[in-house]
């Protein structure tokens, strides 16, 4: 892996970054003449990573595209990359051969052999999901000049799930909603978000979860809606809606309980500064009162893309990489105390 | 309603339809987890549509023999991963896929959205001109001539073989 990391998508100054840590758009696309990966030959999944290898890191698509091939890296380096949600977990425990191609800023990565032969995600930082769709379609358009898609007019886009076909388009959104957690309205959210047929999930994707308050939300439904509709409905009727809810939620705090959540803030930032043992889960935790407060102007001192890059450096896989060797439980939540104290200090 | 353990309220309610005998399960989170049920907010959406499949399914011996004959793939399987095995498998299955894909995608029947410029450049002209055709009997009907006759050239320009150009805005 590399030495150092590259996180844009990070940035706190994005629109709406007090709100929204991220964002992402991905097509699952498969290439036409060859079965889906589950129902591919050895051999065929092998031509599919030459193919896609040619494709991707034959230029103009990125600058400082790299290829990982998965089935040769290290274990750590996969969870270093699921950590990072550069691939998703299911890639990273496949035994099939598979790679991923990253760009130099890490916004663009493209898995193959996953459950579609490609799966294109572009992240941004906050809430940008125009320019992220505008920079996928190019993407998109660019592989499509170089291969034939598997299409059908009747249905679009041909994927081995058909809960993807049509456009097999995902956008989603990293929301953290401490203050729709603290006053329980958070249920309210995923029961409105089930009815409007989107999909509630934890910081790591499906089953994970929603730790640091954080909740990814995407559309569900892929057909029968082009792009730009499944687009303009998120970013037009559904997420200001839980911005404001979120944000509603957070003045009513600092009205009626601003000791309390002072409280709570200098409470987490204490620990943080001088734990010696850390588990992920309550660093999370911590980290996420820690945001709260910065976003509401209460910890003018503190740089919020320090903590936006925290939630990432405590995570198990990043605190062995920064030790450059294996780590076991115990010494894993040490480290992260260590490194935490530090970025406070 | 509750737990049929406890005196908990069930969150997790399961109705399996086997050989046409209807069976019903509620259990608490507490007893859903321990069971190896995961809580409907984790359960991931494939395995939803393979769960309704199976209740869906009052034709198993008919729908288990359809076979995809490009790659083999038996619908039973498809019902058991919820993994196509290729693209023709959406035609072989298509009586079967066509409803559950309509329920899982919420009414969405069709694909309306970007079509591939390569292989796809026909389609995509085919779909471009029916819209234009569509926006032209909008404005006839609204009595914008000018713009029909505007839409009128586009689609001249796009079909250049006259017996196929589109028709000409009613008189008026």
């Amino acid at each position: 892996m590399e030495g150092h990391f590259n996180e844009p998508w990070l940035d706190a100054s994005a629109p709406h970054g007090e709100v929204v840590l991220s964002c992402r758009a991905r097509l699952a696309r498969n290439i036409a003449g060859f079965p889906f990966v589950n129902h591919a030959t050895a051999a065929q999944r092998k031509e599919l990573l030459r193919v896609a290898r040619q494709v991707l890191l034959g230029g103009g698509l990125s600058s400082g595209m790299i290829w990982v091939d998965l089935g040769r890296a290290t274990e750590h380096d996969r969870r270093l990359l699921v950590e990072r949600h550069l691939i998703s977990k299911n890639l990273a425990d496949s035994d099939i051969d598979r790679a991923v191609a990253i760009s130099g800023d890490e916004s663009l990565s493209v898995m193959v052999n996953e459950e579609d032969h490609l799966r294109i995600q572009i992240l941004a930082a906050g809430l940008q999901l125009e320019s992220i769709h505008e920079r996928l379609n190019e993407i998109d358009d660019h592989v499509e000049g170089k291969v034939d898609y598997a299409f059908s007019r009747r249905w679009g886009y041909l994927t081995a799930c058909p809960t993807n076909v049509g456009t097999g388009i995902r956008f989603s959104v990293m929301m953290h909603l401490p203050a729709l957690k603290i006053t329980n309205e958070i249920d309210r959210v995923r029961r409105a978000a089930k009815d409007l047929h989107l999909a509630v999930r934890g910081y790591y994707g499906e089953g994970s979860e929603s730790a640091g308050d954080f909740y990814q939300i995407s559309n569900q439904v892929t057909l029968g809606r082009s792009e730009e509709e499944l687009l303009g409905e998120l970013k037009d009727k559904i997420l200001p809606r839980i911005i404001e809810y979120e944000q509603q939620a957070r003045r009513v705090l600092v009205e009626r309980n601003e000791t309390l959540l002072d409280d709570r803030t200098q409470r987490a930032l204490g620990i943080l500064r001088s734990a010696r043992l850390l588990g992920a889960e309550e660093a999370m935790k911590l980290l996420s009162r820690v945001r709260l407060a910065i976003a509401l102007g209460r910890l003018p001192e503190i740089d919020p893309r320090v903590v936006n890059q925290l939630f990432l450096q405590v995570q198990p896989a990043h605190l062995q990489f920064q030790a450059e060797r294996p780590l076991s439980a115990e010494q894993l939540r040490v480290t992260r105390a260590t490194i935490v104290r530090k970025a406070f200090a | 309603m509750k737990c049929d353990r406890c005196n908990k309220p069930a969150v997790v309610h399961e109705v399996t339809v086997k050989d046409g005998v209807k069976t019903e399960m509620h259990l608490c989170e507490e007893h859903a987890s321990a069971k190896g049920i995961a809580l409907p907010d984790e359960t991931p959406i494939n395995q939803l549509l393979t769960q309704f499949v199976i209740c869906k399914e009052n034709r198993p011996a008919r729908s288990r023999r359809i076979r995809c004959q490009t790659c083999g793939t038996a619908f039973a399987s498809f019902r058991r991963s919820g993994l196509l095995g290729c693209s023709d498998c959406y035609g072989a299955f298509e009586e079967h896929l066509g409803p559950m894909i309509e329920r899982a995608q919420n009414g969405g029947t069709s694909h309306a959205g970007k079509c591939p410029r390569r292989g796809g450049a026909t389609i995509d002209q085919q779909l471009h001109i029916q819209r234009l055709f569509k926006e032209l009997e909008d404005a006839v009907a609204s009595e914008e001539y000018e713009k029909a006759a505007q839409l009128r050239d586009r689609l001249r320009d796009l079909n250049p073989d006259p017996t196929e150009s589109a028709p000409p805005p009613a008189a008026g």
